[in-house]
């Protein structure tokens, strides 16, 4: 759980991006792309659960790439490399499903980016043991700026195409990840499409690619406690259907799921979380208890 | 002698439901000496039968009355190991009072005249925690050379390893959750189970020699044959039952309906009671509709009713459920809090729909009313819906408290392992042996929901089991 390396992917414009390199062999040892860890910044803390973005099973590592968007993950980027997580434990929930689909498109919107990372270099090499092509792959990336993307050389060479969009049009084209999708869509066939990123973003996804009937695999982010199937709170109704994410997860067929839903559910702590926040901010050094 | 039971000192409730400490004050020496002496002594003890590990209870009653509670405490630990825990969550008025002679003939569950077996054995129990009285250890250099690994750190998994340690096999408890104890952490609320009591019990474990690796999920970061592979001798899956059944309803999903398991394990294993202290959140509502009528419900309520007490709202926690009080399969004396702090009760009610507000929370409850008809499969007599009953009821926030399945990640990952129709772990009833030759199990993982005492009774067995096969190695 002790963390190895820490770099700082981003930090413009009040958006913090960070990695976190951590030591934890029995879980670099058997985690797959897709699947998650849950973790404890401190003794105090919330468990929340982060994607793996990388594993290094010689070096018995894992990566995990977030972005400062709450308490929470404001104090694990307060960390530093020597320091230990808590608790950390996993690899948890299902991984991607990885196999030869043919042509794929891979869409990723802001941080959303770093976890579409794994599953882009297994589907690239998927069937290439058996000595055929590996998946073709196509990948959108979005952003609100050029100086907020992450991760495009990586996504480049795990890609056979990709495509940047920027709110803004200071890179890449100017528009959203969807308006590219679209127009692929309208152009070519495709077999999957695989999207990580905001709810609005992957919602709007699903429901482009509903109308091409591909089917189109999300990655829920729902809130969690336990992670191991035990508390109910990351339900999100698929089909009519309610499942766990941390256990029936956290990928889901985007055409089923009841986005409104899952957004809703996401915000039930947004009081506590402005409050917290406050708290902290007042006291200016990060924590939430006034200094003596 | 004696007529009247002697009545447990109880923290009032108008104070106790401002704080998460213990209610139950338990026997002084003079009260327990005062009880002990009711007893009867029988020439044929039934009581013992309704203990479900057999603890000697006539003899251990005999010994308070003698004075000598170093003789009662390992005459309890002969068969039970946590004395101070059963004594504080065991649904006595179902066991062991029940079937005391003192108990009036075909009572549903014991009578007030019955002994209060469970305090005592708490006093008892908690003497032996206050006088570090540890239980001889048995080591043997045999067993040295044998690890065990025992997979879930709840009743099942401490009791199965503290057998075990003491026979010097070396155990590693496997916890998947940031800290020990299973259910009695986070799901059994600090006014019933204070955390001290069960401290203690892991602390002696730890001394012992047993291994705690929390953090540690088996059926994810390693499997049940990479254990064997790493040269554990034998496994005791004590995996519990913490699946949360729902009530299958429209708007189920709305924010502020929990599962029990997520509103206990928010409040009493991250502490989010003390927010922001501890960075795990709870939301608590105005109109407070706990569904169920278990002591997983009484558990839920009564932490509600905390929450809005720290929260400054007035008290407004309802129970619903949908037989009448008598089918209650809660502890009476949890029944008996409730009410006492102020929970109320709607029975033969069972919920049909919640409806929300634009934001997606709940904000109502629409119930119908039932009456009961014939005895289901259970016994109890099932509730019928009453047609045209409809009605609505307020409600900001529910915690759904209808039974628990068992864990499903290392059953999943584990193929070869044999399960039931519940999803349940196949076991020898004798041997607590799974299909899985060397891998035994025990508690809620077999046979579903039961209590501290049914989960310590199977894994005393597989313990047993393993000593016995190791023995012969």
């Amino acid at each position: 759980m002790k963390i190895l390396n820490k770099q700082i992917i981003k930090d413009v414009a009040g958006v913090k991006i960070k990695q976190l390199d951590i030591f934890s062999p029995d879980i670099a040892a058997n985690a797959q792309p897709g699947q998650f860890v849950m973790l404890m910044a401190s003794e105090n803390g919330e468990r929340i659960p982060l994607t793996l973005v990388n594993t290094d099973k010689i070096k018995g590592t894992l990566s995990l790439i977030f972005q400062e968007a709450g308490f929470t993950t404001q104090s694990l980027g307060r960390l530093n490399p020597g320091d230990s997580l808590y608790s950390l434990v996993g690899p948890l929930g299902h991984p991607t499903e990885i196999k030869k689909y043919g042509k794929i498109i891979l869409v990723g919107g802001g941080v959303g980016i770093a976890e579409i990372l794994p599953v882009a270099r297994a589907l690239k090499k998927a069937g290439l043991p058996a000595g055929q092509a590996g998946n073709h792959i196509t990948t959108i990336l979005g952003s609100r700026n050029k100086d907020l993307l992450i991760l495009e050389a990586e996504l480049k060479s795990a890609s056979d195409q990709i495509y940047i969009m920027t709110d803004d049009g200071s890179y890449g084209r100017k528009g959203f990840t969807t308006d590219m999708l679209k127009e692929l869509l309208s152009k070519d066939k495709y077999d999957l499409i695989y999207s990580v990123g905001p709810i609005p973003m992957m919602k709007m996804v699903a429901g482009i690619s509903k109308e091409y009937q591909i089917k189109t695999l999300v990655s829920s982010n729902a809130l969690m406690v336990d992670a191991t199937g035990m508390c109910g709170c990351c339900r999100v109704s698929v089909f009519g259907e309610v499942k766990f994410s941390c256990v029936d997860g956290p990928d889901f067929d985007g055409h089923g799921v009841d986005w409104e839903e899952l957004e809703k559910r996401n915000k039930v702590y947004s009081v506590q979380e402005k409050h917290i926040c406050n708290l902290k901010k007042n006291n200016g050094d990060g924590s939430i208890f006034p200094r003596v | 002698m004696k007529k009247e039971p002697v009545k447990v000192r109880e923290v009032p409730a108008e104070i106790r439901v401002g704080n998460f400490e213990e209610v139950m004050k338990g026997y002084s020496e003079e009260e327990a000496l005062l009880e002990a002496s009711r007893c009867l002594q029988c020439k044929d003890p039934v009581c013992i039968s309704g203990c479900p590990v057999g603890i000697d209870i006539k003899k251990f009653i005999y010994h308070i009355t003698q004075n000598d509670y170093r003789a009662a405490y390992f005459t309890i630990r002969e068969k039970n190991n946590f004395p101070s825990i059963c004594g504080r969550v065991c649904p006595a008025e179902y066991q062991c009072c029940k079937t005391c002679i003192l108990t009036k003939k075909d009572a549903p569950f014991a009578s007030e005249g019955a002994i209060n077996i469970h305090f005592l054995e708490r006093f008892v129990g908690d003497y032996g925690k206050n006088n570090n009285l540890d239980v001889p250890v048995e080591k043997e250099e045999k067993f040295s050379k044998f690890k065990v690994a025992v997979v879930g750190s709840g009743p099942a998994g401490l009791c199965c390893a503290g057998e075990l340690a003491r026979k010097g096999i070396k155990v590693d408890i496997f916890e998947s959750l940031h800290k020990t104890g299973g259910v009695l952490r986070y799901g059994i609320p600090p006014f019933r189970l204070p955390w001290d009591v069960l401290d203690f019990e892991i602390n002696y474990l730890k001394k012992l020699g047993v291994n705690f690796i929390t953090n540690f999920l088996v059926g994810k970061a390693k499997t049940v044959g990479d254990l064997f592979s790493q040269g554990y001798a034998n496994i005791f899956l004590g995996l519990g039952a913490g699946v949360p059944s729902f009530l299958g309803i429209k708007g189920e999903n709305l924010c502020n309906i929990y599962s029990a398991n997520e509103f206990l394990t928010r409040v009493n294993l991250m502490l989010a009671y003390k927010f922001p202290e501890f960075h795990t959140p709870v939301n608590i509502g105005k109109n407070v509709l706990i569904v169920g009528g278990g002591n997983t419900a009484m558990d839920a309520a009564r932490v509600a009713l905390r929450l809005q007490k720290l929260k400054g709202y007035p008290l407004n926690t309802t129970i619903i459920y949908r037989r009448t009080e008598v089918q209650m399969p809660a502890r009476r004396l949890e029944i008996e809090h409730a009410k006492e702090e102020g929970i109320k009760f709607e029975f033969l009610v069972q919920p049909k729909e919640f409806i929300g507000d634009d934001q997606g929370f709940v904000r109502k409850l629409i119930c119908l009313r039932s009456k009961l008809g014939e005895p289901d499969s259970s016994g109890r007599r099932r509730p019928i819906v009453i047609e045209g009953s409809e009605f609505e009821m307020n409600c900001d926030l529910s915690v759904i408290a209808v039974g628990l399945k068992a864990n499903q990640i290392l059953i999943n990952a584990t193929p070869e392992l044999k399960t039931d129709k519940y999803s349940d772990v196949i076991v020898d009833a004798e041997t607590m042996e799974s299909s899985i030759k060397g891998v035994f199990a025990g508690g809620d993982i077999v046979g579903g929901e039961g209590t501290v005492i049914e989960a310590m009774g199977m894994a005393k067995k597989a313990a047993q089991s393993i000593i016995g096969k190791l023995s012969k190695k």
